[in-house]
C-alpha cells in the first residue's frame, strides 16, 4: 500500500520527481484558478446578457491577474480590535487545506519515469480519505479565526453562521464518503479511482446508488460554501461577511482560497465517484488522455457551481439546517446502512431496506408534528395579542421594533 | 414537467443563447435621445451673422448663474449680429450648468441651443468656462469639435429637440408651427411630433431607444431577435 514512488527507498531520482510533482501541482492550481475566476465571471455573464471582463488580455482572460496585482498594490488594513496574529494566520488557514487536499487527487494514470512507478498525482498516502475529511474539516478554521480575529459583529456572524454550515454538512459529506469507501475497502485514492475504471458502469456514483452522489455534491457545496449556501458571506447581512475586515493582499488570499477550494471539490468529485481520469483513451496521447477526461469531468462541475449560482437564490439560515440535518444525514444514513447490508448478503439488505421504510414514515411524522406545533403556537400568540388591549398592542409592537397592523 | 428549482435553471441556461445588452462604451455608444440637454452652441443665421443679441435674457433666467453675457453695438461697417447690439462677452461655466435648458427657452433669437454632446471632462478649471470662441458654430455651422469633447458621427445633428416639440411660446396652438429661424449649415429645422401627431420622424431623428436597439431585444419584447 501507498506510493509506489517511495517503495524501494528515496534516492535522487525520487527526491526531484517528488519536488516536480508539488511544483507542478501548485502551478496548474494557481494557474487553474485564476482561470476559473475568469471563467465564473464570464459564464455569469452569459447568463446575464452581458459579455463580462473583456479589457485584459484576449477574451480577458488575465482579469484575475490584473486584480490580483490591483489587490497586492492596495492598503492592507487591519482593524483595531483586531487579534493580529491570529488575522493574519487566518487566510493561509483558509488557502492551506485547499491546496493540501488537491495533492490526494489522482489526475492522470501511471507512468514510469526512470525505473520509477510515478502516479500522476502529488502524493497517494494509504489514508487518503482521511487526509480529505481531516483538511476539509480544518478548512473551517479559516473562516472561523477570520471572522473572530477580525474583532467586528458582521465577519463574526458570517463565521458563525459558517462554521455551524460546515459542521451539519460535514457529516453528511462523510457518510456519503463512507459509501464509497465501503464499495472500494479502500481509503487510497488511487485505488478508488483505479477500481472505477474500465467500464462507466464501474463509476462509483453507479456502484453507491446515485443517492451519495448527490448528497456528496450538495454537502460539498455547502462546505465550499457557495451559493445556494453562500450564508457566511450573505451581501445583503453581512456586508462581506466573514471577510469583511480583510483588505489587500489578505482579501485575495481568502479569494483565492475559495476558487482553489472549489477547484479541488469539484475534483474530488470525479476523483470519488466519476471514475477520475478514467474514460475512453487513443493511443497518440497516451498519458495526456486520462488527464484530459479529468480536467473535462472537473469543467463540468465547475460550470455546474456557476450554473447554480445563476440560478438559485440564497437559502434562509433554517431551510439551510433543515436540509443538512433532516434530509441528508437521514438519507446518506440510511443508504449506508443499506450498502453495508448488502455487502453482507442480499438478505440483510433486504432487511435494512424494509426497516428503513418505518423510520422514513416515523421521520416524516415526527417532522409533520413538530410543524403542526410551530403553527399552533404562532396561532396561540396571534390570540393572546389580540385579547390585549389595542394601545399595548400597539406598545408591545413598538417595543418588538416592528410596525403595528400589518405591513406599512 | 420539470420540478420548480429546476425551473430557474432552465431560465439561466436560456439567457447564454440570448444576444449581450451590453455597449462597448468607449467603442461604440448608446444611441442619445434627441432631446438630450447637452453643451450649448451659439448659433448662426444662414448668411453666417450671429444670432445672439447680447440680451442677457440667457444670464438673468439661468438657476445656476453660469452665464456671463456682456452686449455692444454693432458697428455699422462689419455688423456680427443683424440687429443693434450683439453678444461681445458670452461664456458659459460649465462646472455650473446643470443643462436645464432654460436659457434655450428665454431666448429671443434662437441663439442659443443646446446639442446633444455630454462627454466632455476637463482638466483644469479654465477649460470649463467656455467663451464665444467655443460656443459659437463654425462656417460650416456645424459645432465646434473641442479636444477634451468626444463627438461621434451625426451627433451635431439635432439640438434642443424637445423645443421644436412642443412650442417655444408655451402657446398649444402652434404646436408643430415652425417659429424658429433658418440656422447656418441646417436650415430652417423641423418640428417634432408634439401632442398634435403632425410627425416627421425621418427628419428629426426622433427613433425610439427600442427601434435602434431592436437587433438586441428579443422579439417577445417588442426586438427583433429569435
Amino acid at each position: 500500500m501507498g506510493d509506489p514512488l517511495f517503495i524501494h527507498g528515496v534516492d535522487l531520482a525520487v527526491f526531484v520527481i517528488a519536488v516536480v510533482k508539488v511544483v507542478v501541482a501548485f502551478v496548474v492550481l494557481l494557474v487553474s484558478v485564476m482561470l476559473m475566476i475568469w471563467f465564473e465571471r464570464k459564464v455569469i455573464s452569459d447568463m446575464q446578457n452581458r459579455i463580462g471582463p473583456n479589457r485584459a488580455g484576449p477574451f480577458g482572460i488575465l482579469q484575475t491577474l490584473a486584480d490580483g496585482i490591483k489587490l497586492f498594490f492596495k492598503e492592507d488594513l487591519m482593524p483595531t480590535n483586531a487579534d493580529r496574529v491570529v488575522f493574519k494566520l487566518a487566510p493561509y488557514l483558509a488557502l492551506l487545506p485547499a491546496l493540501l487536499i488537491f495533492t490526494i487527487v489522482p489526475v492522470g494514470g501511471v507512468v514510469t519515469i526512470a525505473h520509477h512507478t510515478v502516479e500522476l498525482q502529488v502524493a497517494d498516502p494509504a489514508i487518503g480519505i482521511l487526509f480529505l475529511l481531516a483538511l476539509s474539516s480544518v478548512a473551517v478554521y479559516g473562516t472561523m479565526l477570520a471572522g473572530w480575529s477580525s474583532g467586528s459583529k458582521y465577519p463574526l456572524l458570517g463565521a458563525v453562521r459558517a462554521s455551524a454550515q460546515m459542521i451539519s454538512y460535514e457529516a453528511a459529506m462523510g457518510l456519503s464518503i463512507v459509501a464509497v469507501v465501503l464499495e472500494s475497502h479502500s481509503l487510497s485514492t488511487r485505488t478508488i479511482v483505479d477500481l472505477q475504471a474500465s467500464s462507466v458502469l464501474h463509476w462509483n456514483v453507479f456502484r453507491t446508488g446515485v443517492i451519495p452522489f448527490l448528497i456528496f455534491v450538495v454537502a460539498v457545496t455547502a462546505e465550499l460554501q457557495r451559493p445556494p449556501f453562500d450564508l457566511s458571506e450573505g451581501e445583503q447581512e453581512l456586508v462581506g461577511g466573514f471577510h469583511t475586515e480583510y483588505s489587500s493582499l489578505r482579501f485575495a488570499l481568502f479569494f483565492l482560497a475559495e476558487f482553489m477550494n472549489t477547484i479541488t471539490m469539484s475534483a474530488i468529485i470525479v476523483t470519488l465517484f466519476l471514475g477520475g481520469p478514467d474514460g475512453p483513451g487513443f493511443h497518440f496521447l497516451r498519458w495526456l488522455w486520462p488527464i484530459l477526461w479529468f480536467a473535462g469531468k472537473t469543467v463540468v462541475f465547475l460550470y455546474g457551481y456557476v450554473w447554480v449560482r445563476a440560478s438559485l437564490p440564497r437559502m434562509r439560515y433554517d431551510q439551510l439546517m433543515d436540509i443538512g440535518w433532516k434530509l441528508l444525514i437521514p438519507l446518506s444514513l440510511a443508504w449506508l446502512l443499506i450498502i453495508a447490508a448488502i455487502e453482507q448478503s442480499r438478505l440483510w439488505g433486504v432487511a435494512i431496506l424494509v426497516a428503513c421504510v418505518p423510520i422514513y414514515f416515523l421521520l416524516q411524522r415526527s417532522r409533520q408534528v413538530s410543524r403542526r406545533r410551530a403553527e399552533m403556537q404562532a396561532v396561540e400568540t396571534e390570540r393572546a395579542r389580540s385579547r390585549k388591549d389595542p394601545r399595548s398592542v400597539l406598545f408591545d409592537s413598538l417595543l418588538a421594533d416592528e410596525p403595528a397592523g400589518g405591513e406599512h | 414537467m420539470l420540478p420548480p428549482l429546476f425551473g430557474g435553471f432552465k431560465v439561466t441556461i436560456k439567457q447564454v443563447f440570448e444576444p449581450r445588452v451590453t455597449t462597448q462604451y468607449p467603442k461604440a455608444k448608446q444611441p442619445k435621445p434627441p432631446r438630450l440637454h447637452g453643451r450649448h452652441v451659439l448659433n448662426r443665421y444662414e448668411d453666417g451673422m450671429e444670432k445672439c443679441i447680447g440680451c442677457e435674457l440667457c444670464a438673468a433666467v439661468c438657476p445656476a448663474d453660469c452665464i456671463y453675457v456682456r452686449g455692444a453695438d454693432n458697428s455699422p461697417d462689419e455688423p456680427v449680429s443683424p440687429g443693434e447690439r450683439f453678444g461681445y462677452v458670452y461664456e458659459i461655466n460649465y462646472l455650473r450648468c446643470i443643462h436645464c435648458d432654460l436659457c434655450v427657452e428665454a431666448c429671443p433669437t434662437q441663439a442659443i441651443t443646446e446639442s446633444k454632446m455630454f462627454e466632455f471632462s476637463f482638466t483644469n478649471r479654465a477649460d470649463a468656462i467656455y467663451t464665444k470662441r467655443e460656443l459659437v458654430v463654425d462656417d460650416a455651422g456645424k459645432p465646434q469639435q473641442l479636444a477634451w469633447e468626444d463627438w461621434r458621427e451625426g451627433e451635431d445633428e439635432h439640438t434642443s429637440a424637445w423645443m421644436r416639440a412642443t412650442s417655444p411660446g408655451g402657446s398649444a396652438d402652434y404646436e408643430g408651427e415652425v417659429q424658429w429661424s433658418a440656422e447656418l449649415g441646417y436650415g430652417v429645422r423641423p418640428t417634432e411630433a408634439g401632442q398634435r401627431g403632425k410627425r416627421d420622424d425621418g427628419a428629426t431623428g426622433n427613433v425610439s431607444v427600442r427601434v435602434v436597439e431592436r437587433d438586441k431585444i428579443s422579439r417577445r419584447l417588442g426586438g427583433t431577435v429569435r
